[in-house]
């Protein structure tokens, strides 16, 4: 296989108190879409601010490697850095209603970032703005392009995140929970937007998500953030089939099932109990205090992540016995 | 909507809006004026040292006080109505001329205030945005506690203690140097000494102010979303700062400057005192004192018109820098 597009090692994001991402490791192929998932406080939004090299200042970067393209993005100086952004590795965010600057019209957000990487100025980049707005599908864009922020719904806001975004043909694309604030019915034009985008423009796609139904549609690949750490890495076939992290369990029978209603008819939605604490000064698995099937020795050491088939790794060493898949199925 | 459209649309409402608070503001001042004891025939009596009850009666009714207080109001109404301003018992010629000839120093006065209080508060608030809770920000945040609770007749007294009587580098007083004849360059230049300490004494209150609004303005837009977009655009710190922090931290900036129109106002009286400066400041409060209650209206209904004027400018400035003003 050729050398990924991102490679991620042992990456750890730590603030004086708290370490929200742990030695987190994963690997990203041109092209490809990535979903990490988890809830809120999982350390997702911070890997990806990591990736940007966007994090907060008191947040430190110890120990990790992120490659990116052959590059190694921690060793690059704040220019060279400023220079893959929004050009090589573009982001966008979760919530569409205050990310763009309320005083500028979007024509002029979307030409900056035009002029700053391509050197493009005035009417060309204008008419480039409008092919970007009629590329994520804003009718009518030779118009909407004077428009400002609030004139806009939270999806064509959305629209325009992407259009500022996919500008310069980003080959990486970090999309952090892009839907989360949307209606359900904007949710998937979005999703179907993006997807078509990536295939377009050959780039890859790092999805962040709480929302397992998107994981199924649109990714190639899953992982699974607990406290900051990967706990199960599969294809989503073989995830949404045969969960195995506790962790995971938990938030599948939280959510309700797919391309079936089911859900309406027999199986109450499961909560998983307790609420994600910080890691810090915890031994043992973070999961523990959560977990219907933890025994003692969980509390002694984090279990480590295990190959337990190709492109499937999961931190659990209980969750292939038998018997706790089998409770786990049943709902316990 | 275009930017223009905007505009106009804005500068319409305010000068409807302007027509009934000119009104209110002159009756107003009138009967509130009406309160203070004594009248000019009083103050020129007592000047005089020696005056009959006859000489007093002849004095009122030569400029009207004898007349029914809303037989007074009603002349002022329609003095006004014909654009005058009255007549000055003290000075003896028209309001209009008096206020004329102070207007120009107290404008002049004002607008270089505002503008060294604006432009040094912008730079000294950036400067402590970028240092933000470090040795520098700590410093400044000193210096403006200072500038803000220092008196401004105190501040005047100790820089022409410090400049002018110490130094020697500036004059102590007056708008120019009498009889110089200066002009061109030289005369500018002139004119400019003799307002760097007033204008300087009547800034700093202000430059603290601004100082530490637009610290708090920009720490807040900084943390905002649309930052973090544009620092993932890959735009470099000073672009961000200036295009995308300074220009959303400026909205309420420009209120408060607008609201501090009148209250600069209020400060020239006492700037204008110590530096003997003529202008409109020092023209009120011999007014008052003289109880020249015609001059002292004329200067009211100035003051109000030029808050008025203040405020629309800054809902014009507003509707220009936030396309979101337009909407309501």
């Amino acid at each position: 296989m050729a050398a990924p597009l991102l490679r991620i090692d042992n990456l750890t994001v730590r603030f004086p108190n708290t370490e929200p991402v742990s030695r987190l490791s994963f690997e990203v192929g041109e092209g490809e879409t990535l979903a990490i998932v988890g809830e809120s406080g999982s350390g997702k939004s911070l890997t990806a601010l990591a990736l940007m090299q966007l994090l907060p200042r008191s947040a430190k970067i110890p120990n990790g490697r992120i490659e990116f393209a052959g590059k190694d993005l921690l060793g690059l100086d704040q220019k060279a850095m400023r220079n893959l952004r929004g050009r090589e590795i573009a982001m966008i965010f979760q919530e569409p209603m205050t990310s763009l600057n309320p005083v500028l019209t979007i024509g002029r957000q979307i030409t900056e970032v035009l002029t700053l990487h391509e050197g493009i100025r005035g009417k060309a980049a204008r008419s480039r703005a409008i092919e970007l707005l009629n590329l994520v599908r804003i009718p009518d864009p030779q118009r909407r392009i004077d428009d400002y922020p609030h004139q806009l719904s939270g999806g064509m806001r959305q629209r325009v995140m992407i259009a500022i975004a996919v500008a310069c043909r980003p080959r990486l694309l970090i999309a952090d929970e892009p839907t989360t604030a949307l209606d359900v019915t904007i949710q998937a034009q979005v999703l179907d937007l993006l997807d078509t985008l990536r295939r377009e423009l050959s780039m890859a796609v790092v999805l962040i998500t709480h929302d397992l139904g998107v994981v199924a549609q649109w990714a190639d690949k899953v992982v699974v953030m607990y406290a900051g750490r990967k706990v199960e890495q599969a294809l989503p076939d073989a995830l949404f089939r045969t969960p195995l992290h506790p962790y995971t369990r938990g938030l599948l029978a939280a959510s309700p099932r797919l391309k079936t209603n089911l859900h309406y008819r027999d199986a109450r939605l499961t909560e998983i109990p307790g609420s994600i604490v910080s890691a810090a000064g915890e031994k043992g698995c973070p999961f523990r205090p959560r977990c219907t099937v933890a025994r003692d020795s969980c509390a002694h050491f984090v279990p480590a992540l295990v190959e337990v088939s190709e492109d499937r790794l999961v931190a659990c060493p209980y969750s292939f016995i038998p018997e706790v898949a089998h409770g786990a199925a049943l709902g316990l | 909507m275009s930017t223009l459209t905007r505009v106009g649309r804005t500068f319409r409402r305010t000068a409807i809006q302007a027509v009934p608070t000119v009104f209110g503001i002159v009756i107003l001042n009138f009967f509130l004026l009406q309160l203070a004891p004594g009248d000019a025939a009083d103050v020129m009596a007592g000047e005089a040292g020696s005056a009959t009850v006859e000489t007093m009666a002849a004095l009122r009714q030569r400029f009207g006080l004898d007349n029914p207080l809303l037989v007074q109001l009603f002349n002022y109404l329609y003095n006004l109505a014909h654009f005058s301003l009255g007549f000055s018992p003290r000075y003896g010629m028209p309001v209009a001329d008096l206020i004329g000839q102070r207007l120009p120093g107290t404008l002049l006065l004002m607008a270089v205030a505002l503008a060294v209080a604006i432009v040094l508060g912008l730079a000294l608030g950036s400067l402590m945005t970028v240092f933000a809770g470090r040795l520098p920000d700590r410093m400044l945040s000193v210096i403006s506690l200072l500038f803000y609770s220092i008196p401004g007749f105190w501040i005047g007294l100790m820089l022409i203690v410090l400049f002018s009587v110490k130094l020697g580098w500036l004059p102590s007083g007056g708008s120019g140097t009498i009889g110089s004849n200066l002009t061109g360059l030289a005369g500018l230049w002139d004119k400019a000494r003799y307002m760097i300490l007033p204008a300087l004494s009547l800034a700093l209150f202000y430059v603290a102010i601004y100082a530490r609004l637009t610290r708090a303005a920009m720490l807040e837009v900084q943390s905002q979303d649309y930052v973090r977009t544009a620092a993932a655009k890959g735009l470099p710190p000073a672009i961000i700062t200036i295009r995308h922090v300074l220009r959303n931290a400026l909205i309420p900036i420009t209120t408060m400057a607008g609201m501090h129109v009148g209250g600069m106002l209020g400060g020239a009286v006492v700037v204008e005192t110590v530096y003997s400066w003529p202008g409109l400041g020092r023209l009120a409060f011999e007014a008052v004192m003289g109880r020249d209650f015609t001059v002292l209206l004329g200067i009211l209904l100035l003051s109000s018109l030029l808050v008025i004027v203040a405020n629309a400018t800054v809902d014009l400035l507003h509707a220009w820098l936030d396309p979101r003003v337009g909407v309501r």
